[in-house]
């Protein structure tokens, strides 16, 4: 059962996202209106340690459970793929309250309206890839 | 322990867990990026008979579809076992914004007027968790990557193009909350 850490990892992450009340609509309003450090203070927190245990791997050069290096890809340049797709996903995140994450969370939680949004992101990602090649990237 | 746990976690508490979790995956050999699972579904479903994008060996990325399995899991573990059923403590200046617009204080972890199953039966709901949920999907891929693969995964790198995508999360969700959500509500 080599797959039962990520899903162990997932559930860890579900628990996380929902008590930290970072899959709440009301969280993620309070956050766009600038009225509150609770989201800031979480994502603030995940990206300093995050960079930290980063440049530790980098520095060190550690290798995972199974011996190889861990490798980061660098993004590739551009500004137009992100940007416009960056504000194409903030679009959205604000009018369901959910990243890609908390769709999921929140419908193990018991809201069944996130499948719709499910079915919009899958719809959403399927157009992406349909009309990729006419798009500026 | 439990009643601690089953407490509102402290910003600085959940920010360590997030971390944590990036960290796991990078020791299992992954990186930390959840709206990659969108395209691995496209592909599981056969989306790449037709099309190149979703032409890829996505079995290779089962331990990312295991990872969301888990989330599902962990929402509804914590809804079950982990929760006090209380309302969010958003600040009071959110509440009475959002009163303005008729959305009502918490009452739980979701606003009744968007995400009640009776709501879903309003155009106005449905049209918010669809084409919402459309713009999810779409922008992730095309930014490649969400709040996990940009603003944790890519900032903790000190990667210029996730500054970006991130600064472009803020400027379509600040359109949203003060235009949109107002012509809509």
């Amino acid at each position: 059962m080599k797959g039962i850490k990520f899903l162990l990892t997932g559930v860890l992450f579900g628990i996380v996202m929902t008590k930290s009340e970072a899959i709440s609509w009301y969280r993620i309003q309070e956050m766009f209106r600038f009225q509150s450090f609770h989201m800031y203070g979480i994502i603030g927190t995940a990206v300093v340690l995050g960079a930290i245990a980063t440049f530790i791997i980098k520095k060190y050069k550690l290798r995972d459970y199974e011996g190889n290096p861990i490798v980061f890809t660098p993004k590739e340049k551009s500004v137009p793929r992100y940007l416009i797709g960056g504000i194409i996903f903030g679009l959205g995140w604000a009018l369901t309250g959910a990243c890609p994450g908390p769709l999921f969370v929140n419908l193990g939680y018991g809201y069944l309206s996130f499948l719709l949004a499910i079915a919009g992101a899958l719809a959403g990602t399927y157009f992406y890839g349909l009309i990729r090649d006419r798009l500026p990237h | 322990m439990l009643e601690l746990i089953r407490q509102p976690w402290a910003w600085y508490t959940s920010g360590a867990v997030i971390a944590l979790v990036m960290i796991l995956l990078l020791f299992f050999g992954k990186s930390f990026g959840f709206s990659s699972n969108l395209r691995i579904m496209c592909a599981a479903c056969g989306a790449g008979k037709n099309i190149p994008f979703f032409d890829f060996d996505w079995r290779s990325q089962t331990w990312n579809l295991l990872f969301l399995v888990g989330a599902i899991l962990g929402g509804f573990i914590s809804s079950e076992f982990l929760s006090t059923g209380e309302a969010v403590q958003i600040s009071q200046a959110t509440v009475q914004d959002l009163q303005q617009l008729g959305i009502s204080a918490p009452d739980g972890l979701q606003p009744e007027e968007i995400f009640s199953l009776e709501a879903l039966f309003s155009v106005r709901s449905f049209l918010i968790l669809l084409l919402g949920g459309f713009m999810i999907g779409f922008g992730t891929r095309y930014a490649g990557g969400c709040t996990s693969g940009h603003a944790i995964s890519g900032l903790s790198n000190l990667q210029l193009p996730s500054l970006i995508a991130v600064i472009g999360f803020f400027i379509g969700g600040l359109f949203t909350t003060f235009v949109l959500l107002p012509l809509l509500f």
